[in-house]
């Protein structure tokens, strides 16, 4: 009889459909951001970096520009402390940004990185960063915020600069019955 | 089996029949056709001028995203799928659809799906303005609130189109008559085979980036919210996952169409049938690698853009096979020239030019200038009007003396075409030169230099919308009543629905046939 059959191949193909529908919600984004962070693709740097010890290529200089961007309607001062340093691969290097919350309220931010050129993103490590944690800052406050990174000796040949833009993302609503900087979660850090 | 239909509205609302089901497709997408083309009507009369005349930016915004919405989702799919139920039955030889319960479901959903979605052009903060395409952030963070309904009508759609798609692979592998070999089905049948495949494969993640989106709005996740760490690049990503599949959606079945109409006028069987499913395979394959090739611009490493630029140009192989095997169908055959062949023919011409500006448009570096420009809205309407509507249409006149046991009428069929045809190429040819003079697209207003030939595509597109009414009046005309068609209706037609009375019973094949 035909019906059984076509019972049969009715489950089939709503399980087919059921899968694709798991597969685009809960296994492709996974996907993106793990190849993305291998191919750094769209400038996306990795999460925190564990030092491992290396030799400085003190042969090498490479350029290292900062660049600091307010999210649309976001009102905070927000500027790196130097505009570019130069750096020798393998080497830590500090630096800070410099965040102020001139409005009237307490609110909070969240830095998202991006880097150019894409190439030179999986060879750029942050071993600390403000970006890893939303930042909080009361009316008036302003503060430091560090980052610490290595530039990879491994980095290829032809990057001699390297552009790390931060841009601030107003977060104050979206975290506001959250408790105090959460870190995010490293998985789908940008 | 001898009973009838019930009589009066019941007969629609309960009915579990193929024919009933396929003729409530097709009314129901005439009449989204006729609203989305109303819409693409406001769009263009406020660009008959430069500068802002008839309406405010937001509602144009509106205009564009709910007509591409609507054809797309209304006017075409519905039309296809009312296409398969009518026919697929008849063609292989069987009673009725595999699932005539779910039959009835999945149709009846849908005019639900589009009041919702129609609904929110009278909502506070109006109808979605984003674009049919929907990309976030736009669609997200700075979408109107009725953003919900549209996503609400698109996860309706989704099911109905699902379970259309489930029904006609179970009625093509289930339901085939003795001796109806998979070989041996005409191409409709085969070209809704892999279309159904498709379908079940990219409404789900259709399902999942709308899913995502509402997440995103109202339960505080960030799929495509770069401030809570996620990307909206991955918004594209997914929605071209589907997107590409689904304009080969929208296509496929248009080649079955066509495959049946070229034959049957021009007197001689069907050139290179195997090659023709293959031909079709291949490119329900590759529409899966080619994406990216509509986010060339978003920046992507150079291996990225070479792999989707070939892959896409890949996909002129099998199409360049049909376009070779109709026209080699036709050569030295004895051709006449019905209203079905002229749509038919008129398809295979225009459907080539809009395949090479999509190879134009799959070029990497060359499409970093036609992005976004009206270069890609003549691309894509010469593709879909000439390739999809035509072939609808054609498809509708080949079989209309079927269904309803009369003849529609030639002559006024013949104005339909040459009306359309002519309103299509002024709309959409001089969009190519504006386009690549750098016109954007869904802007309502425009540089003075463009003013010319935008007034050209505008009095085209009137004079196509003039075309449609021909044809729904020929249509309900020949439904009413006219010259009785004999059962054969054309000259030596090929295939399975030919046999059976004019009009088609109500039930057809309740013994199945003898295949030879």
């Amino acid at each position: 009889m035909r019906i059984g059959e076509n019972t049969k191949i009715s489950i089939k193909l709503l399980a087919f459909a059921a899968s694709m529908l798991v597969f685009s919600i809960f296994i492709l984004p996974p996907i993106y951001d793990a190849f993305c962070e291998i191919t750094g693709l769209n400038g996306k740097t990795g999460g925190r970096y564990q030092a491992v010890p290396a030799t400085v290529d003190k042969s090498r200089i490479v350029t290292v520009q900062f660049v600091a961007t307010n999210n649309e309607n976001m009102p905070w001062e927000f500027r790196p402390s130097v505009i570019s340093m130069k750096v020798h691969p393998g080497e830590v290097k500090d630096m800070v940004f410099i965040a102020a919350n001139s409005t009237s309220r307490n609110m909070v931010a969240q830095a998202i990185p991006s880097l150019v050129p894409f190439k030179a993103a999986q060879y750029f490590h942050k071993t600390e960063c403000f970006c890893f944690n939303q930042q909080e800052l009361m009316a008036g406050e302003s503060a430091e915020l560090p980052l610490r990174f290595i530039v990879d000796p491994d980095l290829p040949d032809g990057i001699n600069t390297i552009t790390l833009s931060y841009t601030l993302f107003d977060v104050t609503e979206r975290f506001a019955n959250k408790t105090d900087k959460n870190e995010i979660d490293p998985e789908r850090e940008g | 089996m001898a009973h009838g239909p019930q009589p009066g509205l019941k007969r629609w609302l309960y009915t579990t029949n193929h024919k009933d089901i396929g003729s409530m497709y097709l009314w129901f997408s005439f009449a989204m056709f006729l609203l989305g083309g109303c819409m693409a009507l406001v769009i263009r009369a406020e660009l008959f001028e430069p500068g802002l005349q008839i309406v405010q930016p937001e509602f144009f915004n509106q205009m564009t995203t709910m007509h591409g919405l609507i054809m797309v989702f209304g006017a075409v799919m519905p039309a296809f799928v009312g296409l398969a139920n009518w026919m697929l039955p008849m063609m292989i030889g069987a009673p009725d659809m595999a699932l005539p319960r779910m039959n009835n479901w999945s149709f009846w959903i849908l005019p639900f799906a589009f009041a919702m979605l129609a609904s929110t052009l009278f909502m506070e903060g109006g109808a979605p303005n984003f674009g049919w395409t929907f990309y976030a952030p736009l669609s997200t963070e700075y979408a109107p609130p009725s953003v919900t309904f549209f996503i609400f009508a698109i996860h309706i759609m989704g099911a109905s189109s699902i379970m259309g798609a489930i029904n006609i692979i179970a009625t093509i592998l289930n339901m085939r008559a003795p001796g109806m070999t998979l070989m041996k089905m005409p191409l409709f049948v085969w070209t809704w085979l892999i279309t159904a495949y498709l379908l079940i494969a990219v409404m789900p993640v259709l399902a999942g980036v709308v899913t995502m989106m509402l997440m995103d709005i109202h339960f505080g996740t960030s799929f495509f919210s770069a401030a809570g760490g996620g990307d909206p690049v991955l918004f594209q990503h997914v929605f071209w996952f589907f997107g590409h599949p689904e304009v080969y959606i929208m296509i496929l079945p248009a080649f079955g169409i066509i495959s049946a109409i070229i034959p049957t006028f021009a007197r001689k069987p069907l050139f290179g049938y195997s090659s023709m499913v293959y031909a079709t395979a291949a490119i329900a394959f590759l529409s899966f690698i080619v994406w990216a090739h509509h986010m060339f611009t978003v920046g992507m490493p150079i291996a990225g853009e070479l792999f989707f630029m070939y892959a896409t140009m890949l996909i002129a192989v099998p199409t360049g096979v049909k376009i070779f095997n109709w026209v080699s169908t036709m050569f030295r055959g004895s051709m006449t020239f019905e209203t079905p062949m002229l749509f038919a023919i008129a398809f295979i011409i225009l459907f080539a030019i809009g395949g090479f500006s999509g190879l134009m448009l799959a070029i990497a570096p060359a499409d970093f200038q036609y992005h976004d420009t009206y270069f890609v809205v003549a691309h894509f309407h010469y593709v879909l009007v000439p390739g999809a509507i035509f072939s609808i249409t054609a498809g509708v006149y080949y079989w209309l003396p079927k269904w309803t046991g009369n003849m529609y009428s030639e002559v006024m069929g013949k104005v339909h075409f040459w009306l359309a045809f002519i309103g299509l190429n002024v709309t959409f040819f001089p969009m190519h030169f504006v386009g690549l003079a750098g016109m954007p697209r869904r802007i309502p207003d425009y540089a003075l230099q463009f003013a010319d030939f935008n007034q050209i595509s505008s009095i085209g597109a009137f004079l196509f919308g003039a075309a449609q009414i021909v044809f729904l009046f020929n249509v309900v005309r020949t439904v009413m009543g006219g010259k009785k068609a004999s059962d054969e209706v054309w000259d030596n037609p090929e295939g399975l629905e030919w046999t059976v009375p004019s009009p088609a019973p109500y039930h057809t094949f309740s013994t199945p046939p003898v295949i030879r």
